[in-house]
């Protein structure tokens, strides 16, 4: 082979999200591809697409890592508490609420299943969707309203629910989920904003 | 430290194809769903215009050709709304006390409702006809 191959791997085990690539045209993790699967088939290797190339089969992630950081992905208090108040307290069934959509390893296949994302690079994307969404259902939180970015033409109403995102996830995420919930979860805020103007929390 | 980002002219940007649909089932599919709503509302649109003109456009039915894109046309709104109760599954997660339903069942539950609702529609259609 070719020692000048450039290529991205790390972990080998689907948990650092470093080597996403198209195999036979569909996104996977190359770690959980095996030979074994494919053979004696013709095995095709591309880069992840809507994605450009910087070279050979890596690809440059600075728009996904800026779609990410346009969330807001950390707790948001109103006021904080006091460190000798102790932590805030979660119970099994609020962390039940949004635990799946923790489980992102940024690999970006879900960006490269998207066709909307492959048509319109300012969509925000799947999983810095379902990221946003993670923290607005997180019981601690209290930023939803610093989120607006998940609720503007480019967030959460581009999508047109193809649902390839959540098909190609290697961490069943389901960030097609987040962001149909994401819809109602907005259009219910802003007839509360229109009808109930008063009650700002 | 700032990280280095890539010069982006140096960077190769590959171009969607147009027929980037018929690559994948999922893709195909989906661009059948919302070809449906075309169906829809072509139906939609031929009902806006009033009962008369909807009389006189049912006459022109018995044509073969017009009898076919009815056949198809049936077929489209079926799957547009068995895909919308497939949807519905996703969005509004089911749970009886801890344990979530399965969004196959789910998916039943709505077209079974909608199954009934259309047979009481049509006994209420065929009493008050009579």
């Amino acid at each position: 082979m070719d020692g000048t191959l450039s290529y991205r791997w790390s972990c080998r085990m689907g948990v650092c999200g470093s080597c996403g690539m198209m195999v036979n045209g569909t996104p996977k993790l190359t770690c959980a591809a095996f030979l074994r699967d494919y053979y004696p088939q013709e095995i095709r290797v591309e880069p992840l697409v809507n994605f450009p190339i910087i070279r050979d089969l890596v690809i440059d992630m600075t728009d996904f890592m800026e779609k990410l950081k346009s969330v807001k992905p950390w707790i948001i208090r109103k006021e904080e508490k006091p460190v000798s108040e102790g932590e805030y307290l979660q119970t099994p069934a609020e962390l039940e609420a949004f635990h799946q959509f923790t489980q992102c390893i940024n690999c970006m296949l879900c960006y490269a299943a998207c066709p909307v994302y492959g048509l319109e690079p300012k969509f925000l994307g799947p999983a810095a969707i379902a990221l946003g969404y993670r923290y607005n259902m997180d019981s601690r939180d209290q930023g939803k309203d610093q989120r607006e970015i998940i609720g503007n033409h480019d967030g959460i109403w581009d999508c047109t629910f193809v649902g390839e995102c959540s098909v190609v996830c290697p961490k069943h995420v389901d960030p097609a989920a987040a962001i149909q919930r994401s819809k109602v979860d907005v259009t219910k805020n802003w007839f509360q904003s229109i009808l109930m103007p008063w009650g700002q929390r | 430290m700032s990280a280095v980002r890539p010069d982006p002219s140096k960077l190769y940007h590959r171009k969607m194809p147009a027929t980037w649909w018929l690559t994948n089932r999922s893709y195909f599919l989906f661009m059948l769903r919302e070809l449906s709503s075309v169906f829809i509302a072509v139906q939609i649109y031929q009902l806006s215009n009033g009962p008369d003109a909807y009389v006189a456009f049912t006459q022109k039915l018995s044509s073969p050709g017009w009898i076919l894109f009815h056949l198809v046309a049936l077929l489209f709104a079926l799957y547009h709304s068995f895909t919308w109760f497939q949807s519905s599954a996703v969005v509004l997660p089911l749970r009886i006390g801890e344990r979530s339903i399965s969004r196959p069942i789910v998916t039943a539950l709505h077209v079974g409702a909608w199954v009934m609702v259309s047979l009481i529609v049509l006994v209420l259609f065929l009493a008050l006809k009579s």
